[in-house]
């Protein structure tokens, strides 16, 4: 090796000591590109999101379909959208299994020891998500649509319906990077996303009408806010209300963010 | 003239665990404070304080004039920190490493690719620039490391047990490269547990044990501090090991010592019991490969001072295994 003989400090450009918020953006968008590129080095990393929407069409279409619905085309109908926001709020999930590994592997020390926003790690992984968000996406309609699923309200309304489900994702992801950064293991941090979701998801619109439900559940299924979600993107692809199930959702996601945001950011502060 | 590290009274418990028990460190520009201890001395922690990467429980630290807990983002534009780990990121590429962090310090994506490629040529990484780190020998990560907490051309610079774990070629390439940085004006704060790096590297040196300051000083004050010389045989049969003990024990009434090559040394007031002990090894015919009385090493200083050696290995358990 060359002896390190830096050349002198003077004609470093040397960075703004303080962080602006556009700094900050910026800063997040670095961080968001190295989680991308990290994908791109190990695309199995998006093995997950790619074939659950798979697995679960088949699995609720073909095995539940007949019997739920009687046949199983106009099931898989009434079930995409269920799947598109299940499948979302799985995905969810990854993102604190692998902030916890970055914090045991020492990479957020660097980042730590960086004149950045503190904030840029935590926004920077939650940006980089939508790729996992949209992966999951293109997939399931690819699949529906090679299995008979067509949307009957236009393409912008679905569009408008994909931005609604990412946008609530990244909201819903604060949660798992607050329990992301708490819990010591990333296996526990997995355990603990699976037991949070199911209730969520499966207690929802998603697979059945609500009001086939017994009256306690419909309850609890009326102000899950995954049932909202599904209704808006019900709504968006399928015809029906949307302004009021998007006004919950859109409600929804701010205490999302209002409530997990300071308490990621405090714990992100905390670990050591 | 102020020093650039300068800490006074660092304490910090985990729970009911003294990692620093009042720490007072200071390194004035361009040298090397060497912060010397077995694991679990606290030189991590002390580190990370002074990185801002913990906060004391009390005391004060300035970086450059500046606290490191009232202005962290202050003291994190003047330092570099590589981490006894090396925090690279193992599935980025080694350019993609140094192009982030320049990026997150606010560099333009030109400017960022033209300082990589400087320290990649710096670090003879050039080659290597466009594999990801995960295929990187431990020599080459640790180099990566060191170039990532370069590229904003640190005024101080935090060296966590920077060469645990090399070979001895990449030690040598770390040890040259802290040099050139520091010849460059760098100020060098590194923790090692190897004695040798401290002798080597550091112009001051603290000896840490159990979260405390055990002793400070240059390395020859250090070692003048124990007074004693030392005598060290190695027979050159080992079955002849416990009687070179016995004779040893003898001539200088303390126990001696053995390393795992069989040498065994004991501290001695002078050099005029040379040949007492060489007259008895003659006369009960041993025949020695190596006798000599020699300064103390700075293990003997860090044995002398903590009342345990710099691994963490009582005497009692090497002579065991020289005997085993």
């Amino acid at each position: 090796m060359t002896t390190a003989t830096a050349t002198p400090p003077t004609t470093a450009p040397r960075p703004a000591a303080r962080t602006t918020s556009s700094s900050a953006l910026q800063q997040s968008l670095t961080l968001a590109w190295r989680n991308v590129v990290k994908i791109r080095h190990q695309p199995e990393a998006l093995m997950d999101v790619s074939l659950q929407p798979i697995i679960f069409t088949v699995l609720f279409v073909f095995v539940f379909g007949g019997a739920i619905a009687g046949d199983w085309h106009d099931y898989l109908t009434y079930l995409v959208p269920g799947i598109l926001v299940q499948t979302l709020m799985f995905a969810t999930g990854g993102i604190g299994v692998a902030l916890n590994n970055d914090i045991t592997k020492g990479v957020f020390d660097r980042f730590r020891s960086l004149p950045i926003a503190r904030s840029a790690p935590l926004v920077g992984a939650v940006l980089a998500d939508v790729v996992r968000y949209a992966t999951s996406i293109v997939v399931l309609f690819a699949f529906v649509t090679a299995l008979g699923f067509r949307t009957t309200e236009g393409l912008p309304a679905a569009v408008l319906a994909v931005l609604v489900g990412i946008a609530f994702a990244m909201c819903l992801s604060w949660l798992f990077v607050w329990i992301g950064l708490v819990v010591r293991s990333a296996g526990a941090v997995q355990g603990i996303g699976f037991l949070a979701m199911f209730p969520l998801v499966f207690g929802s619109s998603a697979l059945v009408a609500v009001d086939t439900l017994p009256g306690w559940l419909q309850a609890f299924t009326r102000n899950n806010p995954v049932t909202h979600l599904i209704d808006t993107i019900r709504g968006l692809l399928l015809g029906g209300p949307v302004a009021g199930p998007l006004a919950w959702t859109a409600g929804w996601a701010a205490l999302l963010l209002v409530v997990f945001v300071p308490l990621a950011m405090r714990a992100y502060r905390r670990r050591v | 003239m102020e020093n650039t590290i300068e800490a006074t009274g660092l304490e910090l418990s985990y729970g009911e665990t003294r990692a620093l028990a009042g720490v007072d460190l200071s390194a004035p520009a361009g040298t090397v404070l060497g912060v010397l201890g077995p694991n679990g001395a606290g030189k991590t922690t002390a580190v990370r304080v002074l990185a801002t990467l913990l906060r004391a429980d009390s005391g004060t630290a300035r970086i450059c004039g500046h606290d490191v807990a009232t202005e962290p983002d202050r003291v994190r534009g003047l330092i570099g920190l590589t981490g006894q780990y090396a925090s690279v990121d193992e599935d980025l590429t080694g350019r993609q490493n140094l192009v982030m962090i320049g990026r997150l310090l606010g560099l333009s994506r030109p400017e960022a690719h033209a300082r990589a490629t400087e320290l990649l040529g710096q670090f003879s990484l050039t080659d290597a620039g466009g594999r990801s780190a995960k295929t990187y020998s431990g020599g080459m990560r640790r180099r990566l490391d060191l170039a990532a907490s370069l590229v904003n051309r640190p005024r101080v610079l935090f060296l966590d047990e920077p060469t645990t774990g090399l070979d001895p070629r990449s030690r040598n390439e770390v040890w040259d490269t802290v040099r050139g940085l520091v010849d460059d004006g760098t100020t060098v704060l590194l923790t090692t547990q190897y004695l040798e790096e401290a002798d080597e590297l550091a112009d001051d040196i603290v000896v840490f044990d159990e979260g405390s300051v055990v002793a400070r000083g240059t390395s020859d004050e250090l070692k003048a501090r124990t007074g004693a010389q030392t005598l060290t045989v190695r027979p050159r049969d080992r079955a002849d090991l416990p009687r070179v003990l016995a004779v040893l024990q003898q001539v200088s009434g303390a126990v001696p010592t053995t390393d795992a090559r069989g040498t065994s040394s004991v501290p001695v007031p002078n050099e005029a019991v040379l040949g007492a002990v060489f007259d008895r090894l003659t006369g009960q015919g041993i025949a020695v490969s190596e006798l000599a009385v020699r300064l103390p090493s700075l293990d003997d200083v860090f044995f002398a001072l903590t009342g345990h050696g710099a691994e963490d290995e009582t005497p009692t358990d090497s002579r065991q295994e020289a005997l085993a």
